[in-house]
């Protein structure tokens, strides 16, 4: 914010007789608040676009005509402008302009959520009048209304300042809510029979410069006064907003948006902001649970259930060895914990049947190691974002968010492959819809390869190709459904790769802190760090004693060991296979397999009531530590509230279990780990706790981090530079570790030679291997292509909703209605040809070869005839029931069910 | 006239007025195409076709035609703001006339659409715009037919559409009709209304739609007057036009007068030197029942009223500006001494109050509180502080409540309903005191004391 603005772009105004340096293109407000003048407002919000409605913040403006009230929110800066804030004329007008606001307000601020936080009180206390000169009858309306599930509008607190109407439509592109009625009597509404369904609406709550939104969870419940304010990161999924967790009496009360550049902006999305709901519910696990004799599970001491858990884990080592011992899970771990689970299984237990996926994503090799962008580098102006089969929107809202800012104002392209349209699909520059599994082949056509398969419009295809060339080209690549292989996006990632060297790839798995988990190793085949078990083994030999010999198996292929009764105790470290894995058979299979199951996890669960032992962890808002989005980011999240009953993080049950078994992960603390991150990651190398309790720290730092070689002693100056080259490194560590990954072999090589100093400095005279080097991308060779379709079957495509049945969506009860009923949808074609509709059939009955599943169908224009589409964990129906975890695609037959069952 | 060795006379005594709008206005079918081709129509844009379109703006130009709308924007530099090179240009007919007693463009499309339909092909034809947009007040019907026919008849007839008169030269007029609302009289209001939005002013700048307008490219909006002007002005010349009126008022002007008057109506006259009381007083027939005049509104609504020793004023915006007001869009309300001035001043501001879009506070706020206050003292409920809580409120809305007027608002309809409350007070201040002296002492006390206050807080955004 202190940023001086460079001298080709600068101007110069005078702001109450001071000068103040601006940018040019700046508004006056802006410029004169960052020079300390505040100048009161209610519309303007430095991220939207200003509409000067308000009018509060007039104030004078001489541009050489002499002084002029004006909006200080709609001028620009110009050379030799003169503003005064304090003149009698703007204060005569802002005072004006405060009464009017207030003469139909109800000043009903004792009940309001607002008050105590509420710029209109704020602002009546510093500039008001004490007493109003309006003797009439205030507006009336009934009060408040639902304009959403979750938000509810006061029309008499209402000052029409435009902010909600105008975050509708202009940053979540829904716009629901509009002004109606004219003058004195304009008023916020919805359309009838259209609420404010938006997945953003939390927002317009936050921005309401006076009480007349309100949120649901948080009504009534605390006055701001009482709340305590601790920044944390948001991990309802890996995009990592900033938040400000606010709590009272030991519990959560709500989530706020912190402004931070790189990621959020400020925004939240409706699932991250109210699943804080789950943290204080009544189904949390407060204490361990062992199966007891009568075969039900039963709250016991740790000590007891500890025990129980090593006595499984020593056994299957005793046994068959570290290779009947998998772990499944960790995405919801904090990186500490991530790192301590790592540890314990791959240093102590020794097995690397390790994945913190859930057969829903993509190889931890690819995630790793294709070239990484990051949100600031899709959204730069004039570049082109190749979308490979996510839905932002639902996955990854605020991602969405800044994608559509970067389409509609800096002119961004985006070209879209996709088996179904997306919430974006109205803002891409070319939309390619293909049949599921034909990603790659698609890819291929684009790149100018073979033909297109069948289907694909020509015309999105040569569009997307004039798009391809235009500009930086940043892939967001994840897993375009769960009812087709991996292999596909991995190929045509690959494809894109190879045609475009310079392209950069942004990862769009979705689970919290998905990446962090990968990043420390809880992936087959990878060591904490982003490096592979070869590279690392020495390195990790001399730092843990020991690693495993040989990769493991990922989800899938842990799943199908078990079930063939070659994995003895599987550990579920907060993972519910039975509701996620795609492929609902084969979780069940490998979990009754498992001749013992260990969950770890903040509820009971399909999985783990499973269990024969089930740990208690704390979750969100119980735990300090860091987490890492799908930058590479890593921030902080913070502990605010104690856990329920005896619940304890994960990171400590992992170091007790590990004391259990004879032996010790070294830490005491969630710094103690870090500590050791910090010095055996070669990802993490450099990302200092210092760094990361600076005031940088905000914004995350993306790693790899520059690495600076640090001198010899402590004390000792350096010549090139002072104390502070270390701080100033920070801010610009994003930047560059994206430059870095850039050229990924060069990265790596540098990283090579700087931790090679620091750790023959670390380790002092003992000669230590070397700091490997972080995993590169390497293409897989091409799967075969799924093989055609018949014409009687259709391909599955299964896709997310933000709001499904998973844990903490189902545990938030102001989310857990607004999951939508499973349905499919179909092709018209398809649609007409299946006999929906027809004679009263609403219902169709989905047949794969593993099972079926009965779900109502609608028509669906944006979808390629030969496709279905359908959610996956919705209510209704299981499409985890039709899934094959073993083949390329998943093809079903529809029939018409008679009579319309219910 | 260098031909000529005699220098023309200066014209002696009153010469014809020539009728340059209202010539069909008397006859029976004014409104149709046969009508008005047999009375010279269509013969302009005919003449047109061979010219250049540049020399029709200089014609424009040099006859000084001004925009008849209110502002009084000289028509030909306005279309000359259009941005050289951006096309497509769009011509946007503002018809939706609402200011009350004002009813000439009303009269204007029902009598004569033909004239303005090829006032509106000729104007397209200079600007360069291949579309036009009618925007015709929701509440018109009888204009909104007589525009529809006549529009079918030019297209039938091949004066409108492709290839006008067998020319290169294409136009598509398009039909709009409002739903009713007097900010829409306000340009970019207007626009806003046109592309379906929320009929809002826009924010300025851009402070012309010349630069961006409808559609964000370059927009001319003219009144219905002003283009109905044109087909004379070509073929007269802009000389035979500009020789009458004023040195800035040029050529004839219509004038809507109402109100207490014996004659109302729409009255063309020479611009800029017939004078109000001749209008009132010839014209419109004098005061009803040989009443004295009170005061009268002499340009719309939000203009400040004038009184007996302004109608000697001459029509034209100089001289009217000095004297405080404006003529605006040309109608005059005339008030005789039976007139309540606080009646009359609450009936004016429920009007702008009624009007007021919404969109920004002290317009929204203020007018509305401007409206109960003047209500609150015709039912006898006035305070004593009532008269000076009237102006603070209007300065809060117009700084200074000067001529012409400041604002704390984005358009000037807020700063409209200042102007009869500033005239009322000025001129019949016994009138309000006489029912602050009635009225009833307040009901309820007013919470006394006021909390000091120091403190400054930087709210969060």
């Amino acid at each position: 914010m202190s940023d001086t603005p460079q001298s080709e772009t600068a101007v110069t105004i005078t702001v109450n007789g001071q000068p103040v340096v601006a940018e040019k293109g700046e508004l006056v407000i802006a410029a004169a608040e960052r020079a300390g003048v505040y100048i009161p407002h209610f519309c303007y919000h430095p991220r939207m676009k200003p509409v000067g409605m308000c009018r509060m913040c007039i104030v004078d403006i001489d541009s050489g005509r002499g002084p002029a009230l004006q909006p200080s929110c709609m001028i620009e800066v110009a050379p030799d402008m003169v503003v005064n804030t304090e003149s009698d004329a703007t204060k005569k007008a802002q005072d004006g302009v405060l009464e009017f606001l207030l003469l139909n307000h109800p000043l009903d601020c004792p009940v309001c959520d607002k008050g105590g936080e509420c710029p209109l009180q704020d602002q009546t206390i510093a500039y008001g009048p004490g007493e109003s000169r309006f003797v009439e009858e205030k507006r009336h309306h009934a009060k408040p209304i639902p304009i959403s599930e979750n938000v509810y509008l006061d029309r008499e607190r209402c000052i029409l300042c435009d902010r909600c109407t105008r975050f509708a439509k202009e940053v979540a592109g829904d716009p629901l809510i509009h002004f109606t009625e004219r003058g004195s009597n304009t008023e916020i509404a919805t359309f009838p029979d259209d609420p404010f369904s938006s997945y953003f609406s939390g927002n317009t709550v936050q921005i309401c410069p006076v009480g007349a939104l309100t949120a649901r969870p948080y009504r009534f419940k605390a006055r701001p006064w009482d709340l305590v304010e601790t920044e944390s990161t948001c991990t309802s999924c890996s995009v990592g907003c900033r938040v400000s967790v606010h709590t009272s009496r030991d519990r959560v009360l709500r989530y706020q948006g912190v402004d931070v550049d790189p990621v959020n902006w400020g925004w939240l999305c409706d699932k991250g902001r109210f699943d804080f709901e789950a943290v204080h519910s009544d189904d949390r696990l407060g204490a361990p649970l062992v199966r007891g004799a009568d075969g039900e599970l039963a709250e016991v001491s740790w000590h007891e259930a500890l025990t129980a858990a090593a006595g499984h884990l020593r056994s299957a080592l005793d046994g068959a060895g570290a290779g009947s011992v998998a772990v499944i899970g960790g995405a919801r771990l904090t990186n500490e914990s991530a790192y301590a689970w790592a540890k314990l299984a791959k240093g102590v237990i020794g097995t690397d049947h390790v994945d913190a996926q859930l057969g829903d994503g993509l190889p931890a090799e690819v995630v790793l190691g294709l070239p990484r962008a990051t949100i600031d580098d899709a959204c730069t102006a004039g570049g082109t974002v190749l979308l490979l089969g996510t839905d932002a929107k639902e996955e990854l809202p605020v991602l969405h968010l800044r994608l559509r800012h970067a389409v509609v104002s800096d002119g961004v392209k985006i070209i879209e492959v996709s088996p179904q349209a997306t919430g974006i699909t109205s803002h891409t520059f070319a939309s390619i819809r293909h049949q599921p599994g034909d990603t790659a082949a698609v890819v291929a056509a684009l790149l100018g390869g073979g033909a297109a398969p069948a289907g694909v419009d020509a015309d999105a295809l040569s569009r997307a190709r004039e798009a391809l060339g235009a500009g930086p080209l940043t892939v967001v690549v994840g897993r375009p459904s769960v009812a087709e292989s991996a292999a596909g996006a991995v190929e045509a990632a690959a494809a894109v790769l190879a045609a475009h060297p310079d392209a950069r790839f942004l990862s769009a798995l979705r689970r919290a802190n998905v990446h962090g988990a990968l990043d420390l190793g809880l992936a087959p085949g990878i060591l904490p760090g982003r490096v592979t078990l070869d590279e690392g083994r020495d390195w990790f030999t001399a730092h843990w004693g020991s690693v495993p010999a040989a990769t493991g198996l990922d989800t899938a292929g842990i799943l199908a060991a078990a079930a063939e009764g070659r994995i003895e105790t599987l550990v579920l470290l907060g993972a519910d296979p039975l509701a996620d894995f795609p492929d609902a058979d084969l979780a069940r299979r490998g979990l009754e397999g498992a001749a013992n199951v260990i969950a770890v996890d903040l509820f009971r669960t399909a999985s783990s009531d499973a269990a024969d032992v089930v740990l208690a962890a704390a979750g969100y808002a119980e735990v300090d530590g860091t987490t890492t989005n799908l930058e590479g980011r890593v921030s902080r999240v913070s502990q605010r509230v104690n856990p329920p009953g005896t619940a304890r993080a994960d990171w400590m049950i992992a170091a007790e279990l590990a004391f259990r078994l004879g032996g010790d992960l070294g830490v005491e603390s969630v710094e103690d780990v870090w500590d050791e991150i910090e010095q055996v990651s070669p990802a993490h190398a450099g990302l200092t706790l210092e760094l990361l309790a600076s005031d940088e720290a905000t914004a995350g730092f993306v790693v790899p981090v520059p690495v600076e070689v640090e001198p010899a002693e402590v004390a000792e100056p350096a010549e090139d530079g002072d104390s502070s080259a270390e701080a100033d490194a920070a801010p610009e560590a994003e930047a560059e570790a994206s430059a870095e990954s850039e050229a990924d072999d060069a990265a790596s090589d540098d990283a090579d030679g700087e931790s090679d100093d620091e750790a023959a400095l670390a380790v002092e005279a003992t000669p230590a291997p070397e700091r490997p080097a972080l995993l590169t991308f390497v293409a897989p060779a091409p799967a075969a292509a799924p093989a055609a379709t018949d014409s009687y079957s259709l391909r599955l495509t299964v896709g997310r909703k933000l709001y499904d049945q998973g844990t903490l969506v189902a545990h938030s009860p102001s989310l857990a209605n607004l999951a939508p009923a499973a349905v499919v949808h179909l092709s018209p074609k398809d649609h007409d040809r299946v006999g929906v509709g027809v004679a009263g059939v609403t219902e169709v009955r989905i047949r794969s070869a593993k099972g079926d599943v009965v779900v109502p169908a609608v028509a669906d224009k944006a979808l390629a005839a030969g496709t279905a589409a359908l959610a996956f964990h919705q209510p209704g129906a299981s499409a985890a029931a039709l899934i094959d975890a073993g083949a390329a695609v998943t093809e079903v037959r529809i029939e018409s069910v008679e009579g319309g069952a219910s | 006239m260098s031909d000529t060795t005699e220098t023309p006379a200066p014209p002696s005594g009153p010469r014809e007025l020539p009728k340059v709008v209202t010539s069909r206005w008397d006859l029976e079918d004014s409104h149709t195409l046969a009508r008005y081709e047999a009375t010279g129509g269509y013969t302009a844009l005919r003449s047109a076709l061979t010219k250049a379109p540049q020399a029709i703006v200089d014609e424009v130009k040099a006859a000084s035609l001004l925009g008849r709308g209110g502002a009084g924007f000289p028509a030909g530099v306005k279309w000359g703001f259009c941005p050289p090179g951006v096309w497509p240009r769009y011509l946007v007919v503002n018809g939706d006339e609402s200011e009350p007693g004002t009813y000439k463009d009303r009269i204007l499309m029902e009598r004569d659409p033909h004239q303005l339909i090829e006032g509106v092909l000729l104007a397209c034809y200079a600007v360069g715009c291949a579309q036009a947009f009618l925007y015709v007040r929701g509440e018109m019907a009888l204009a909104q037919e007589r525009i529809a026919a006549a529009l079918n008849e030019a297209y039938a007839a091949g004066y409108v559409g492709k290839n006008i008169l067998g020319s290169d030269y294409s136009v598509d007029v398009v039909l709009h009709w409002g739903a009713g609302a007097y900010i829409v009289g306000e340009e970019t209001a207007l626009i806003e209304s046109l592309e379906g939005n929320r009929g809002m002013p826009r924010l300025k700048p851009p402070y012309f739609p010349a630069a961006q307008g409808l559609y964000l490219k370059p927009t001319i909006v003219n009144n219905v007057e002003t283009l109905s002007n044109l087909p004379w002005i070509l073929n007269n010349g802009a000389e035979a036009f500009s020789s009458f009126g004023a040195e800035t008022s040029r050529g004839t002007r219509l004038f809507a007068v109402s109100g207490h008057v014996n004659n109302p109506g729409v009255f063309e006259v020479e611009f800029g030197t017939t004078t109000y009381r001749d209008l009132i007083y010839t014209h419109a027939g004098g005061i009803r029942d040989g009443n004295e005049l009170k005061c009268f509104i002499p340009g719309g609504a939000s203009a400040p009223w004038f009184f007996e020793e302004h109608l000697d004023l001459p029509l034209e915006t100089g001289a009217i500006g000095k004297a405080g007001s404006m003529m605006g869009s040309g109608a005059i309300v005339v008030m005789d001494e039976t007139t309540d001035a606080v009646k009359a001043c609450w009936k004016v501001v429920k009007f702008f109050a009624h009007e007021s879009c919404g969109k920004c506070t002290p317009c929204r706020e203020g007018t509305d509180w401007l409206e109960k206050i003047l209500e609150r003292i015709l039912h006898g409920h006035g305070r004593p502080n009532d008269l000076e809580l009237l102006l603070d409120v209007c300065d809060n809305i117009s700084p200074g409540i000067s001529w012409p007027p400041r604002q704390t608002t984005i358009c000037p309809l807020g700063p409209s309903a200042v102007s009869p409350i500033s005239s009322a007070l000025r001129r019949f201040r016994d009138e309000f005191e006489a029912y602050l002296a009635a009225a009833e002492p307040p009901a309820v006390a007013s919470v006394g004391g006021s909390v000091p206050v120091d403190i400054r807080v930087g709210a969060s955004s």
